[in-house]
């Protein structure tokens, strides 16, 4: 019997449902010749919403294939020695090595053969990202595109608003290109009002996400991580989609029911974690293993912020679910309007691109804030080999813990490359932390 | 009461017995691909020094990376958590331990009671091991002991890559063949690996007084490099360096 009551998601079945129609569209796509729009999944979704397509998000398939692996290894050591193979090196992202393993192999893990794109979109939010779509469309022979992008900075570092002003109009004016190229390549008419709906789903849908996440404040936490990454693959997915706010609008009643009834995520809640970068997706048994001890991670700057749109409330100190057009009182009439709403909402929210690029103060503000309104008692880092963009700052994070007092764990390891995980080391470091914060297991 | 402690790490078997809070016996034995030979026989050691039977031990608690290949202990405890109760036992000032064994590097925070406040690991690089020195020395055809005698002789400051073993072997490699000689090649190996380590213990905020321990601890050259690589005035190393962990798990059993 554990200290709290737990009862599973109601709405674990749907998110199940929407998660595969996005990939059954485009395997019907594929097979009916329809428009594909591929590029990595933090790109602006919303931008190809203009047409009927069905978009391919390079990270969250190349999840999938690292957890495939688990069943199946040609779907995670075979994709990656299918890249090696062609000569792309061990040390670059391993989204983008399974991917290109994926299209080098055509195969495709939600089955048949690997979708090629109309034209590739892609967002320069790391050093990755810019190159990684550029390779794919050039083995495709399909067009690309790539919309630069320079977030504002960290709230710590005060930036002028005239250079926030000047991002926010040099990625507007990318957009609108954009939008002519696509109508270029495609041959397609761009229409607008899908657009602008897109826009408006995008940041409402990533908004309700954050406010889903605000009400793991609770104790017990009402989703623990591993739940949570079944349920933010919604927004990363199709969060331009209005089936996205209309599953997080169901989900955050029932987490906040959740709340109000005091159900737990895990019944034996006493050592709340956070954790680092993006998980290993092949030994995600890991999260299990904390659960032996009574640890739990209920959440990260990753999860919480991936597709998620958060503010920074000067007056209150900390960051708070942004507030989507409809929310700030704007109607969004124009393409240019939606295009310029679009560059702030994703310039200025989407907070964990923000630490790909700027490590220091910024990050560890934020971390701060999840430790102290999450009530955290300690944290594990993922020093991942996959990514070289959430990897930025982990060891001044660590040290800025060690310098607090809070206890920190790190483990190496790679989002989806197999080979680069030691689940008996990890599992080592894992009874050692346990060890030095007093917890042992809990008796069966 | 009679309590025993062991440390199976990846290359040495290590078995301390306590007998009324006093070591009574100590073994050693080198581990090959199979720990169990090894176990039996540090266990033999041991047992003959204290002068006692198997069945005279009250209680084992036993640590290791190799652990799970043996059998006959009664509890099992973390290499972090055997190095700070050791540590502590011994010299209660200690506040940052380093131990460096054959296949891992740790950095331990120990807090006034001898608790681990935090610690680090070296991942999955070799650089930063007692493996790399010693695949080094062979490299320079001396014994490990004679390669920390040999850095000793140097004063120069060569930088090699401390990043990585592999990389850093190649370097060697290419200063022997420049006819670089011996002590400083010796040297340099010292001070990659230490500024491995050191960077490994700042994650942890190194704090005096601080012991080394741990196999590699043994080398002379290490310890200078060290030393200077943490910018430290003092360094203690305590008498049977490598028996420190096995010493902390027999404490534990007397608990």
């Amino acid at each position: 019997m554990g200290i709290y009551k737990t009862e599973p998601l109601k709405c674990w079945g749907k998110a199940k449902e929407l998660r595969l129609g996005v990939y059954e569209g485009i395997k019907k796509a594929r097979d009916n010749g329809t428009m594909i729009v591929a590029g990595g999944t933090e790109s602006a979704i919303a931008l190809p919403a203009g047409f009927d397509m069905d978009f391919l998000g390079g990270e969250p398939y190349g999840a999938s294939c690292a957890f495939a692996g688990i069943q199946d290894p040609s779907w995670n050591r075979g994709l990656m020695e299918a890249s090696e193979a062609a000569s792309y090196p061990r040390d670059m992202c391993a989204y983008m090595r399974i991917g290109i393993g994926s299209l080098l192999s055509d195969k495709f893990v939600f089955g048949g053969k690997y979708p090629v794109p109309t034209f590739n979109l892609q967002t320069h939010i790391c050093d990755t990202h810019g190159k990684w779509y550029q390779i794919m469309s050039d083995i495709e022979g399909v067009p690309y595109n790539c919309v630069d992008y320079v977030p504002y900075e960290w709230e710590t570092e005060n930036e002028s608003e005239e250079s926030k002003r000047l991002k926010r109009v040099y990625m507007k004016d990318q957009m609108l290109d954009v939008i002519d190229w696509m109508e270029k390549v495609s041959g397609k008419k761009f229409d607008d009002e899908k657009f602008i709906n897109a826009v408006n789903w995008e940041c409402e849908s990533t908004s309700l996400w954050a406010q889903c996440c605000m009400v793991n404040q609770a104790i017990p936490a009402v989703m623990d991580e591993k739940m949570m990454y079944s349920l933010y693959i919604i927004a990363v997915l199709m969060r331009q989609q209005k089936a996205a706010v209309e599953f997080y609008k169901v989900l955050l009643d029932e987490l906040k029911d959740r709340a109000a009834r005091g159900i737990a995520a895990f019944e034996n809640e006493k050592f709340r974690m956070i954790h680092d970068s993006q998980p290993p997706w092949h030994n995600l048994q890991i999260f299990r293993y904390l659960e032996q001890f009574g640890a739990v991670s209920i959440g990260a700057h990753y999860s919480f912020s991936l597709s998620g749109g958060w503010a920074y409330d000067k007056e209150q100190d900390k960051y708070l679910p942004a507030k989507a057009p409809k929310e700030a009182g704007v109607t969004l009439k124009t393409r240019e309007e939606a295009c310029d709403w679009y560059s702030e909402w994703l310039l200025a929210y989407q907070t964990l691109l923000r630490s790909l690029r700027y490590s220091g103060r910024g990050k560890h503000k934020r971390i701060q804030d999840i430790i102290d309104n999450w009530k955290i008692d300690g944290m594990m880092i993922h020093l991942n080999r996959g990514c070289e963009g959430t990897a930025v700052g982990q060891m001044e994070l660590r040290r800025y813990l060690a310098d607090r007092g809070i206890p920190a764990l790190t483990y190496e390891g790679n989002l989806a490359d197999v080979r680069e995980f030691d689940l008996e080391r990890t599992i080592d470091k894992i009874d050692t932390f346990m060890e030095t914060v007093g917890l042992t297991k809990i008796a069966k | 009461m009679i309590t025993a402690g062991a440390d199976v790490g990846s290359k040495t078997v290590k078995v301390v017995i306590l007998k009324d809070g006093k070591i009574a016996g100590k073994g050693i034995a080198i581990a090959g691909l199979e720990a169990e030979g090894a176990w039996e026989n540090a266990w033999a050691d041991a047992l003959k020094e204290a002068g006692i039977s198997r069945n005279d031990i009250n209680k084992t608690v036993a640590t290791g990376a190799r652990l799970k290949e043996v059998k006959g202990f009664d509890e099992e405890m973390s290499m972090v958590t055997a190095d700070a109760m050791a540590m502590h036992k011994l010299n209660p000032e200690i506040k940052t331990v380093l131990d460096v064994g054959a296949e891992e590097g740790r950095a331990i925070k120990v807090d006034k009671d001898g608790k681990v406040s935090d610690f680090a690991v070296n991942e999955k690089c070799a650089a930063g091991a007692g493996a790399f020195m010693e695949a080094m020395s062979r490299a320079m055809q001396v014994s490990i002991e004679q390669f920390g005698e040999e850095a000793l002789k140097s004063t120069a400051n060569l930088p090699i890559n401390a990043q990585c073993a592999v990389f850093a072997e190649s370097e060697v490699v290419s200063l022997v063949h420049e006819e670089t000689p011996r002590p400083d090649i010796c040297k340099a190996v010292c001070d990659g690996v230490s500024d491995r380590l050191a960077s490994m213990a700042r994650r942890v905020v190194v704090e005096p007084k601080v012991a080394f321990v741990g196999g590699a601890a043994k080398g002379m050259g290490l310890r200078r490099s060290l030393k200077e690589a943490l910018e430290l005035t003092e360094v203690y190393f305590p008498d049977d360096i490598e028996f420190v962990a096995a010493y902390g798990c027999a404490l534990k059993a007397a608990e």
